[in-house]
């Protein structure tokens, strides 16, 4: 991997960083005001189904985990478990491709 | 007081010696009094013993010192003292390191000066305040005692990254006007191995014996990247 490509890993680790600090703030604080009075899968749905508001938001979300958390762990598997190279980048990548996979999903679900 | 010396390789062991207690001692002083009148088989490394010249650091009580600097009765816990070789460096012997890893990243990372100008030329005129000179006598008084690099959790967990004192000499280079090597500099330490791996833990600026803050260079390296990559250069 060349240095740019590094460079530019450690630039989305930031830039995605500062999403995902908005959206976890967003989302606990909709889960706080949510579980007031009890919580019910209609009470959910009938906030999230058809909403374009919120599924914008979930994918952002999900587009912010799926390049942060892979490449935490590259600094993870190298600094850790001295894994380095392609194999290890092989595997992040497929991590990747099912967080957005799993998480979107998980999104559209409560849309559609 | 008890002191407990490392003899031997990677696989020696601390040895106790009795030594007496003086007003204004130094470890160094401890270290010599050890090698001059107990123990002459004894490896360890000084030459100025006045905090230049950089090559009498050692880890005393699990912290790593320049010695010679270092009073006794600064560190001394219970009138004992454990005195073992810096960390993250290839111990040949005793209290002696082997160096050439330290400095050959300082080559890795371009720490060479690179004049921009020949003999011909007349003097580059360097403003004292410019906003650079400033930035750049931040970090230039470094004595190479790899304190810092012994201090540092990442070179422990990656032998690649260059470490501290490195990365601050690159530092100092890609603030100096005078310098005409920036880029190449900067395509050296960037990535895995270089600025993008510090952790910001700030051992380094905890240590280092002459209170540079090799942390502050390697963020400035970090932003000097960037501004490089998004003018399309790295």
């Amino acid at each position: 991997m060349t240095t740019r490509v590094e460079t530019l890993l450690w630039i989305a680790q930031r830039a995605s960083a500062a999403v995902l600090a908005v959206c976890v703030v967003v989302h606990l604080a909709t889960i706080i005001y949510a579980v007031q009075g009890g919580l019910t899968a209609a009470e959910i749905l009938g906030r999230t189904r058809g909403n374009h508001g919120w599924l914008a938001f979930y994918t952002l979300f999900v587009a912010a985990v799926s390049v942060h958390a892979p490449i935490g762990l590259r600094a993870i598997f190298l600094e850790w478990l001295r894994w380095r190279g392609a194999s290890r980048d092989v595997v992040l990548a497929l991590l990747a491709a099912a967080l957005a996979w799993m998480g979107m999903r998980a999104a559209l679900a409560v849309f559609m | 007081m008890k002191v407990s010396v490392w003899k031997g390789g990677a696989e020696g062991s601390f040895q106790e010696f009795d030594v007496p207690r003086h007003p204004s001692q130094t470890v160094l002083d401890v270290v010599t009094y050890i090698q001059r009148t107990l123990d002459p088989t004894l490896a360890y490394r000084f030459a100025c013993r006045v905090g230049m010249c950089g090559s009498c650091a050692m880890t005393v009580n699990g912290v790593p010192r320049w010695t010679c600097r270092t009073h006794v009765d600064k560190v001394a816990r219970n009138d004992k003292v454990e005195i073992g070789p810096l960390r993250n460096l290839p111990l040949i012997r005793d209290l002696v390191t082997d160096m050439r890893e330290f400095f050959d990243k300082w080559a890795r990372a371009n720490g060479q000066f690179k004049g921009n100008r020949t003999r011909h030329d007349d003097f580059e005129a360097v403003k004292p305040n410019s906003a650079d000179r400033v930035q750049a006598d931040a970090g230039i008084e470094c004595i190479g005692c790899a304190v810092c690099y012994s201090a540092c959790d990442v070179v422990s967990w990656n032998p690649d990254y260059l470490g501290p004192a490195a990365l601050n000499r690159a530092w100092t280079l890609v603030k100096d006007e005078r310098d005409g090597a920036k880029l190449e500099r900067l395509r050296a330490v960037a990535g895995d191995a270089g600025c993008h791996s510090c952790h910001t833990h700030m051992s380094c600026t905890e240590r280092c014996p002459k209170h540079l803050s090799p942390t502050a260079s390697i963020a400035g390296l970090k932003r000097e990247v960037l501004k490089s990559l998004i003018r399309g250069e790295l």
